[in-house]
């Protein structure tokens, strides 16, 4: 068995996951990341992703909108704005958030907020990820 | 002394609003219980998050950015947090003198208001209310406080705000509540070095960053300013839910002590009237 570090998930209105892990995948803002244990020390702001945690051969997926994370060496903290378990996410919902803003990029007027639009569409598409 | 009627007639209304403040206390101790429950699930994001934040500032040194140093405008943005509805003894008062007595001019104040009864007074004293969303705090979610955070954001970089303050209340217990004004932006750089002392050297010496810090802080303070205002925002709830039990809990035992007062007057009168009635009968006898 690989050496495990500790896991914290915290969202604004729970703790969402706490408990151990031996590898960690997600997407941060510079692009797709795996963490061992003793990892160097790093800040790293997330992507909306779909965070894996890996416990020996166990794999939990969970989708983490947005937030950043402190990793040290034997423990990872991370602060997400909101996550979701599969089994918690709403695919008929994501699909139309998705196709909404999809719709909105593509035929949007001069008042499109772009960002906001993109940002909706990267969460809808996480959703649906974590759901598969 | 009064009459029969009148003791009777004013105790039955003190009856009737005793029955009401009774109910809404035991509403409150209801929303009380939810409320707590939600922030305290809530604390250890907004832990983080501010240990976070430090560490990293007081690590980043003397970098440029426009978060960390005051705006050019005089002007001093404040969240206000109050509640929609009244009756909650001094909780809202409290909060409204503490944005009128904490020595900034009123002519200086830009105010974001949430809580219809904390706007109303502001705004009949004269000051300037930029932005007012009093629904959020029927139920705040945290999507809500990123809408504000982006506006706050918005006119600090437009230089129409030079500070962002936040004006709510702590909840400390069920019956301690703090009224607190806490500076948001720009991020006060030596207090953050003064907490970044205590935490031991080793955690945090080595912590680097990605992307760069100066990226990374553009990133991080409105997550940080946002996580604050929510966390405001379900304390101010819990506080006030707690604040409107205290005042209903004493509402009614005020009216048990003057329902009290009342039987014992009205038994008087009831008796005066009783003798009364007698001397007359006796006095009537005697003289035939």
């Amino acid at each position: 068995m690989a050496d495990v570090f500790e896991l914290k998930i915290i969202s604004p209105d729970e703790m969402f996951y706490e408990g151990e892990a031996t590898f960690l995948e997600f997407t941060s803002v510079e692009g797709g990341m795996g963490v061992y244990k003793n990892h160097i020390p790093l800040t790293t702001i997330l992507e909306p992703c779909v965070m894996k945690v890996h416990n020996g051969t166990e794999i939990k997926k969970a989708a983490v909108l947005g937030g950043f994370l402190e990793i040290l060496q034997d423990k990872i903290t991370v602060l997400a704005e909101d996550a979701q378990w599969p089994e918690e996410i709403d695919v008929d919902r994501a699909q139309e958030a998705k196709k909404r803003a999809e719709e909105r990029l593509s035929n949007g007027g001069p008042n499109m907020d772009v960002r906001r639009a993109q940002a909706a569409l990267k969460r809808a598409i996480t959703r649906i990820n974590a759901a598969k | 002394m009064a009459s029969m009627r009148e003791i009777k007639r004013r105790r039955s209304s003190v009856q009737s609003t005793q029955q009401i403040t009774k109910a809404m206390k035991l509403i409150s101790t209801v929303k009380l219980q939810k409320a707590r429950t939600n922030a305290e699930n809530s604390k250890p994001y907004f832990g983080c998050m501010y240990d976070t934040v430090t560490s990293m500032l007081a690590k980043a040194g003397n970098i440029e950015h426009p978060y960390l140093k005051a705006g050019d405008s005089k002007k001093v943005g404040i969240v206000v947090v109050t509640s929609n509805r009244g009756l909650a003894g001094g909780y809202n008062s409290n909060i409204v003198k503490l944005v009128t007595g904490n020595g900034i001019a009123k002519e200086d104040i830009r105010l974001y208001t949430v809580g219809r009864k904390g706007t109303d007074a502001l705004s009949r004293k004269g000051y300037e209310v930029a932005a007012d969303c009093s629904d959020v705090i029927e139920a705040p979610v945290y999507a809500d406080a990123q809408a504000l955070t982006k506006q706050l954001l918005t006119d600090f970089s437009n230089g129409e705000i030079g500070e962002i303050y936040v004006a709510y209340t702590y909840f400390k217990n069920t019956v301690v509540h703090v009224p607190t004004l806490t500076k948001l932006l720009p991020v006060d750089m030596d207090a953050v070095k003064e907490e970044a002392k205590e935490v031991p050297a080793g955690a945090q010496a080595l912590m680097s960053f990605e992307p760069a810090e100066e990226e990374a802080i553009g990133l991080l303070v409105p997550k940080y300013v946002a996580s604050i205002l929510y966390g405001a925002f379900v304390e101010a709830v819990a506080s006030e839910n707690g604040a409107r039990m205290q005042a209903m809990d004493s509402a009614t035992k005020n009216a048990e002590e003057i329902i009290n007062d009342l039987a014992l007057k009205y038994n008087r009168a009831r008796q005066g009237a009783i003798t009364q009635e007698l001397t007359e009968i006796i006095a009537g006898a005697e003289a035939l």
